[in-house]
């Protein structure tokens, strides 16, 4: 394995500075609400857990926390796949290569209000290319009035946005493999699907892995998007926890339960991250007998 | 059989293209519109194009120092987060220390709080240090999530060279400064150019702590765009042609960083 080596910790110094001095500050101020009555600045009240009690009881959280699970999943299971195979269609180089690249990351670009803001036009039946093609294609389509096509259009408008993100972190992987390994495999005769399970998907867990994780927080903290798009309706279908959030924090100045909120939704991503980790890491390095080293 | 292969992947990258493509095509497409013309029916061309919500931006000084405010931070932000990130980077991937594996998972879990909670308590950090509406604040702010996510990709990169590189390289009595400068970085330019456009990217991007942090000297264009939200409705036109001008800055990074991302492996040189 890697050999042990205390003065590694040197190297690392200055990312844990960095992150430490802009972390830990936030994190202690959220705990410190979270115990606390605020009822004026001068006027606080020590309420222990009461906070985290009712907010863990809170019937619209569970529903929203269901919610933003489903809509994670659907993320992940779309965009993930719906990447490598971009990344593995791309061409690799020459001029072709370059405006594809540059084309793919274009969505990434655009600031997340804007992204809203544009979809919001472009799903409209009467004056948005989307909604237009879909009507003429007599197709009932409405974002603003039906809870399932709000959904679909929040899910479409994320894969559009952060498929590229995928892409691209798979497409770099998959160019720094080295030639060897493809001209080892073709002096074997391997199959492309062999090519692909063996020598590519391997190399790939890395910048999957980051993929997989970055994915899912984002997705499961996603907000500005559904906000502009829908404002969170109709009714409650795209009200995911974010917005849930910042309706207890700003609209009804609630700071303590919206910091226990916080920390709850923290240690849940945290959670649910740390067994997806674990798992993809497992899953990388368990099941490929006879591919050792 | 290859050759139908290859058409399968072209026509899937094909319709792939025109899906990410129509979205922008049609916000282009706006930013050469008035509201009325927006508003009033659907066009897939503008009947009377207008360069006025282009004007709005290239002559107000509010609008365009918001672009170069965003530019300076996010550059940056981005050199500090490589220039941190890169040998702590090799240090997880090439050495066991106490605490690795915690520290490297706990570095990740700063962007898994939701943004929102980092806003009062950054407020006043940066102004108990007197840097409030500056740059160096935004950049500072944002490497809360940028320094984690270039550790990340950059490690991913560099556990997949071979570790025999660095020990003949030792042998060969290269000092490490100079074997990690010379030979190691440039073995993971794919890694480096990754992160370099991410970075870039996710600071570009972000609101809630940019706007924040910053009222006028600095005020970040994507701060400046939410005016055109006002109580008298919104300015799609204006909106428009400020996004379509948000994707240049990126998409020039992109295109001088695509020769480190489609390159990658270079084994020949070492």
């Amino acid at each position: 394995m890697k050999p042990i080596n205390q003065r590694a910790w040197l190297l690392v110094l200055p990312v844990f500075i960095c992150v430490a001095f802009s972390a830990i500050l936030p994190l202690m101020t959220v705990v410190n609400y979270s115990v606390q009555d605020i009822i004026a600045p001068e006027r606080r009240v020590f309420v222990g857990t009461e906070w985290f009690v009712q907010v863990m009881r809170d019937e619209d959280l569970h529903a929203a926390l269901l919610r933003q699970l489903g809509y994670s999943l659907a993320v992940l299971l779309v965009e993930i796949p719906l990447g490598i195979a971009l990344a593995l269609s791309m061409p690799a180089q020459g001029w072709k290569a370059s405006a594809v690249l540059v084309i793919v990351a274009l969505s990434l670009l655009i600031p997340w209000n804007v992204v809203g803001t544009i979809w919001q036009i472009y799903g409209r039946a009467d004056i948005g290319l989307l909604g237009y093609t879909l009507a003429s294609l007599g197709i009932d389509y409405n974002y603003t009035g039906s809870a399932r096509d709000a959904w679909l259009t929040v899910l479409v408008m994320d894969v559009w946005h952060w498929t590229p993100l995928v892409a691209l972190l798979c497409y770099a992987g998959l160019r720094a493999i080295p030639d060897a390994y493809y001209q080892a495999a073709r002096i074997d005769g391997a199959s492309k699907f062999a090519v692909f399970r063996y020598i590519q998907l391997p190399k790939l867990r890395g910048v999957l892995m980051i993929a997989v994780l970055l994915r899912f927080m984002d997705s499961f903290m996603i907000y500005t998007e559904p906000f502009v798009l829908t404002g969170g309706g109709p009714g409650n279908a795209t009200t995911f926890l974010s917005q849930y959030l910042t309706q207890k924090a700003v609209g009804q100045f609630d700071v303590g339960p919206a910091a226990a909120f916080s920390l709850i939704y923290f240690l849940i991503i945290l959670l649910l991250c740390f067994i997806l980790y674990n798992w993809m890491q497992r899953v990388g390095t368990g099941d490929r007998p006879g591919a050792a080293p | 059989m290859i050759e139908r292969r290859f058409r399968k992947r072209s026509i899937f990258l094909l319709l792939y293209l025109l899906f990410a493509l129509l979205p922008i095509y049609w916000m282009v497409n706006m930013s050469f519109k008035t509201n009325e013309e927006i508003l009033a029916s659907f066009a897939l061309l503008p009947r009377h194009g207008t360069w006025d919500n282009y004007k709005v931006i290239f002559t107000d000084v509010s609008w365009y120092s918001g672009y170069i405010n965003s530019l300076l931070y996010v550059s940056i932000n981005t050199v500090i987060s490589l220039i941190v990130a890169l040998p702590a980077a090799y240090a997880f991937s090439r050495y066991s220390f106490l605490g690795d594996k915690h520290v490297f998972f706990w570095l990740l879990t700063n962007r898994m709080t939701p943004p929102a909670v980092f806003l009062l308590p950054f407020f006043q950090l940066y102004t108990t240090l007197g840097l409030m509406d500056t740059h160096i604040a935004v950049a500072l702010a944002h490497l809360v999530f940028n320094v984690p996510l270039a550790v990340w990709i950059l490690e991913g990169f560099m556990s997949g060279v071979p570790r025999e590189i660095d020990e003949t390289a030792y042998i060969d009595g290269y000092t490490f400064p100079r074997f990690f400068l010379t030979i190691f970085v440039p073995l993971i330019k794919a890694g480096v150019g990754v992160a370099a456009f991410f970075c870039f990217m996710f600071s570009w991007v972000e609101l809630l702590l940019a706007r924040t942090l910053t009222s006028v000297n600095a005020k970040p264009i994507v701060a400046v765009m939410t005016r055109t939200v006002s109580a008298a409705g919104m300015d799609w036109a204006v909106l428009a042609a400020a996004g379509t001008l948000t994707i240049v800055p990126g998409a020039i990074v992109i295109w001088f960083v695509r020769h480190y991302i489609a390159k990658g492996f270079a084994m020949g040189r070492v």
